[in-house]
């Protein structure tokens, strides 16, 4: 008896046999195709008991109510609310990825100290206690030292409360520096005060106007409340409504107009003059409404008739004088037409001329404060909370003029964040030794990124309020996380654009998912910290309370409905609002050459022979709100390309520029360079570039950081002559291949 | 050496000679031998190893419940006002009664102590959950085919404790959906879950074969 070589092949066999008749083999292929299902990272539907709780999304101006469907503690899914007024359950799909923005990546987890140089991102997590007694400290010394102006806010905040909060805290600390940051709706207030007299905010009845003439506002690119816009495009449809789009590039609202004038960027005040002369000329306006309610039409009258006919206007727009006559008689025998401006989105105001322009035609057609015209609402008002009594360190403090230069001009609350960035960065009057940011990201959103990296260079404490590490949180030296949207409970005052007075009461929707605390609390703990008046001013247990102080009565109402509107709202009739006032035709005070001056783009028309202009789109958030994942996936790649960002352009100059579909180019403007990649299209004008605002992020997460360039860096600030906003809508380039 | 004495030897060493020799038997043992070894491999030990057990984080006495409650099991494994199942209890069903030690048991007064204080979810594993690409409705089968809980999940509400949970340490998943017995055979209707059960008890209902909703049969009925 030996053991050979076959005997262990004779038990490998009767391995294998054996093997064969037991359940491993059998039972193993089963478990292994079950286990490639289960890939860790496969999302899984939580299980739990479903419930939905409605909320007001404050990602934009747009105030659109949601119903957040929920499985336990987890959000699932965000839709828009079946009852509210404005987006009566629609959504936009920034507001769709909210949950991106809770659940995601780049949020700040808890306080955060600075550890190495600035910007180089390398943070030390603190508690609460420390950062708000660090924080303190440094603004009980800073007031101290007798010099409390030199400590500054600039929020972007939509809460009226937060935004008052922050006022009162200046007054109380005794700075005038609390800089907010205004959109297309303070240019409209500004307008109504200086042609009409009075406040305002500007509405338009869209759902009933029966004609609407857009010089180049982005109805259907997000302007105003988004979706709103969508279902009042889809009413015009439905019942033949026409869209006239003024603008230079073939935009989405461009594309689903009726009728689409590319016209020479930043001449359609010209246009708009042009028409109201053809309309005056021919008789065409509302004779009954010019002569009750307003003033000034002589003397504009004979302003237009020498300056803007509409062969002059044709030479400035590029638009033949037929057109421009058509359009005029087009526009004053409609029912109810409505003239619309505001570029793109409307996030940043731009010059006034245009809204004076745009004002004036409404005004000529009689369709202010009418069904389906423009309205100026009233909403609804928080409560006083008892004054401030300043002590003599505020007094000091707030007897400094505001560094944006913004005192007095106008009855209105106004706020220049570029002019003030301009006076931090050339070291004017007085520096600024402490910055605290909310709901804001200035280094990515205003215009010359490089200079306000310069003025923020100069600041020595920057406090960031940011719930993400967005471009400004990561050049602070401290970040004290916000809860986000979801999380919190706001008011939101009247929705941008929407004519009936809303107030809303966002609630949190989840528990807190972060160490975060709101910056309104924060507020009332810093003011206790330092004491005195300060804590005086700021009696408040939190900011709960301080939110049941503005709203009184309806702070329990909301919690539980979530808004409140006033349907029944009327317009105030003409003869009421121009009691005192009448609409003046050029602004009281102002000469009729310099109200509608337009303003000119930097850069010279030789070194620069292109125009470079921003433009907004639905799937880029190009504001405080970074694109959250989803929306950068939706992005077509004739916009952003891998890493590269697409730049517009017209055929034909790219030809003249050498260039072809898909090459890299170098664009180059006054204000610094960045490379691109050239997309031909017809449909912009020749002679002109665009790139989409909202990419080029240097900070959040590998979602959004490096990706395409902040057209913001390239383009440069202007100041409004009359209202001193940023007016800047374009500046000179050139392009080169790379 | 001569040629035939030199082939003689060799037909000595040849395999047939060694065949005769009795290594036959040999080479049969080492089939026989791995034959079992393999048996018991895949039979006994392969099933010790791919499952592995957990105990309950609580040690929970179905029968002494059922005796208090008066609704039997939908007492505490209820369905919510939408028509969704509520699985096993949460926290706040068992404070109801358990905010403070009711008797005398340690397991009770642990739980109280570790997860009703602390205000902590019992992380309670579950037996009879099916795959993640399965959609299972209890409010089709229990409300509208009137099926009781027992078919499914055999006579749990008589149990004084909670038997280990064995998991699947490949796919994760209970070891009651492929069955107990490893070779997959069943005695009752609760002994195993996997597809070929559901599709045997919906055959015999040729009334029930699809989805309530749309009376469509197709894979989608359950892999949504
Ligand atoms: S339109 Fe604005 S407010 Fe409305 S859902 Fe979208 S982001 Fe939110």
């Amino acid at each position: 008896m030996k053991i050979d070589r076959r005997c262990f092949l004779s038990l490998a066999i009767g391995a294998g046999a054996g093997i064969a008749l037991s359940p491993l083999p059998w039972k193993l292929t089963d478990d292994l195709a079950i286990w490639t299902q289960n890939w860790q990272w496969t999302p899984v539907p939580k299980r739990g008991a479903a419930k939905t709780v409605n909320s007001v999304c404050t990602l934009c101006p747009g105030g659109c109510g949601i119903s957040v469907r929920k499985i336990d503690d987890r959000a699932v899914k965000i839709e828009g609310m079946e009852t509210h007024p404005v987006n009566r359950g629609g959504i936009c799909t920034l507001g769709l990825c909210g949950l991106q923005l809770l659940y995601g990546p780049t949020r700040v987890k808890g306080p955060l100290k600075r550890v190495a140089d600035r910007g180089k991102g390398q943070w030390m997590p603190i508690t609460w206690d420390q950062a708000i007694r660090e924080v303190t400290e440094k603004l009980s010394a800073i007031r101290k030292s007798g010099r409390p102006q030199s400590v500054a806010t600039m929020s972007g905040a939509s809460s009226a409360t937060l935004d008052a909060l922050l006022d009162r805290f200046g007054q109380a600390y005794g700075t005038p520096n609390t800089i907010r940051f205004p959109s297309v709706d303070d240019a409209y207030h500004l307008s109504v005060s200086l042609m009409s007299g009075g406040k305002a905010r500007v509405a338009f009845d869209f759902e009933h106007a029966g004609y609407v003439l857009s010089f180049g506002a982005g109805l259907l690119d997000g302007w105003g409340s988004p979706v709103r816009m969508f279902k009042a495009n889809a009413l015009w449809k439905q019942s033949g409504v026409k869209l006239v789009q003024v603008e230079p590039r073939l935009s989405r609202t461009a594309a689903k107009a009726d009728t689409w004038i590319s016209i020479v960027p930043g001449s359609e005040t010209a246009l708009a003059l042009a028409m109201a002369h053809v309309i005056i000329s021919e008789s065409l306006y509302q004779a009954e409404f010019v002569e009750s309610c307003s003033e000034g039409m002589e003397g504009f009258k004979e302003f237009v008739a020498a300056k803007y006919t509409p062969d002059i206007a044709a030479k400035m727009t590029g638009v033949d004088a037929a057109t421009i006559t058509m359009l005029a008689r087009e526009f004053a025998k409609s029912k109810r037409p409505i003239a619309v401006c505001g570029r793109g989105q409307g996030t940043i105001p731009g010059s006034m001329d245009m809204f004076m322009a745009t004002q004036v035609l409404n005004a000529l057609v009689g369709n202010l404060n009418q069904p389906g015209g423009v309205w100026f609402v009233t909403d609804q008002t928080m409560q006083e909370w008892p004054e401030v009594e300043p002590d003599a360190a505020a007094k000091a403090g707030l007897a400094y003029p505001r560094l944006d230069g913004a005192k007095g001009m106008v009855p209105l609350k106004r706020s220049l964040p570029n002019q003030f960035v301009q006076a931090v960065a050339s070291g004017k009057d007085y520096p600024i030794e402490a910055l605290l940011v909310i709901e804001s990201n200035p280094l990515y959103t205003l215009n010359d990124t490089a200079l306000v990296k310069q003025a923020f260079s100069k600041i020595p404490f920057i406090v960031s309020f940011s719930s993400f590490m967005d471009d400004t949180a990561a050049y602070a030296d401290m970040i004290l996380p916000n809860p986000v949207y979801l999380e919190r409970m706001e008011d939101v005052i009247g929705a941008s654009g929407f004519p009936y007075p809303t107030i809303g009461l966002s609630q949190p929707v989840v528990k807190p998912q972060c160490n975060t605390r709101h910056v309104g609390d924060v507020l009332i703990q810093l003011a206790k910290g330092l004491g005195d008046t300060m804590a005086r001013a700021f009696a408040w247990k939190d900011f709960s309370a301080c939110l049941e102080a503005s709203l009184g009565d309806r702070f329990k109402t909301l919690k539980k409905s979530v808004f409140q509107v006033d349907k029944s709202y009327q317009p105030p009739a003409p003869n009421e609002i121009f009691a005192s006032e009448r609409f003046s035709f050029i602004p009281r005070g102002i000469q009729a050459d310099v109200a509608f001056k337009p303003i000119a783009a930097e850069g010279d028309t030789g070194g620069y022979p292109l125009m470079l202009m921003a433009y907004d789109t639905m799937r880029l958030s190009n504001g405080y709100i970074g694109n959250p994942p989803f929306l950068t996936k939706i992005l077509e790649d004739t916009v952003l390309k891998n890493q590269d960002c697409l730049i517009e352009i017209n055929p034909k100059s790219a030809k003249a520029a050498g260039l072809d579909e898909g090459d890299r180019a170098e664009i180059q403007t006054p204000k610094g360079k960045a490379l691109v990649r050239i997309h031909l299209d017809d449909g912009i004008m020749p002679g002109i570039v665009a790139i989409p605002r909202g990419l080029g992020h240097e900070a959040y997460d590998v979602y959004l950081a490096g990706k395409g360039i902040n057209v913001n860096s390239l383009v440069g600030s202007l100041s409004d002559p009359i209202s001193g906003f940023e007016a800047a809508w374009g500046i000179r380039a050139k392009l080169s291949k790379a | 050496m001569s040629e035939h004495e030199h082939m003689e030897v060799s037909a000595a060493h040849s395999p047939r000679n060694n065949l005769k020799d009795g290594s036959g038997g040999m080479v049969f043992l080492f089939f026989l031998i791995g034959l079992a070894a393999s048996l018991i491999v895949g039979w006994v030990i392969f099933p010790k190893l791919l499952y592995s057990q957990k105990r309950q984080p609580v040690d929970f006495n179905h029968v002494l419940h059922n005796g208090l409650v008066s609704d039997g099991c939908t007492s505490c494994h209820f369905f919510r006002d939408d028509g969704t199942f509520s699985g096993a209890p949460t926290l706040a069903q068992c404070v109801d009664c358990h905010s403070d030690v009711q008797g005398e048991s340690d397991e009770e007064k642990r739980f109280v102590e570790e997860y009703v204080k602390k205000e902590i979810e019992v992380p309670w594993l579950s037996y009879a959950r099916q795959p993640n690409c399965v959609f299972f409705s209890h409010a089709a089968h229990v409300k509208i085919a009137q099926m009781d809980c027992v078919t499914c999940h055999g006579a749990t509400g008589e149990s004084e404790h909670l038997r280990p949970y064995e998991y699947n340490r490949i796919t994760g998943y209970s070891r009651d959906i492929w069955g107990h017995n490893i070779a997959g055979i069943k005695h009752n209707t609760w002994d195993r879950m996997k597809m070929d059960d559901c599709a045997e008890c919906h055959q015999q209902k040729q009334s029930m074969l699809g989805s309530v909703q749309t009376q469509k049969e197709g894979c989608f009925v359950c892999h949504k």
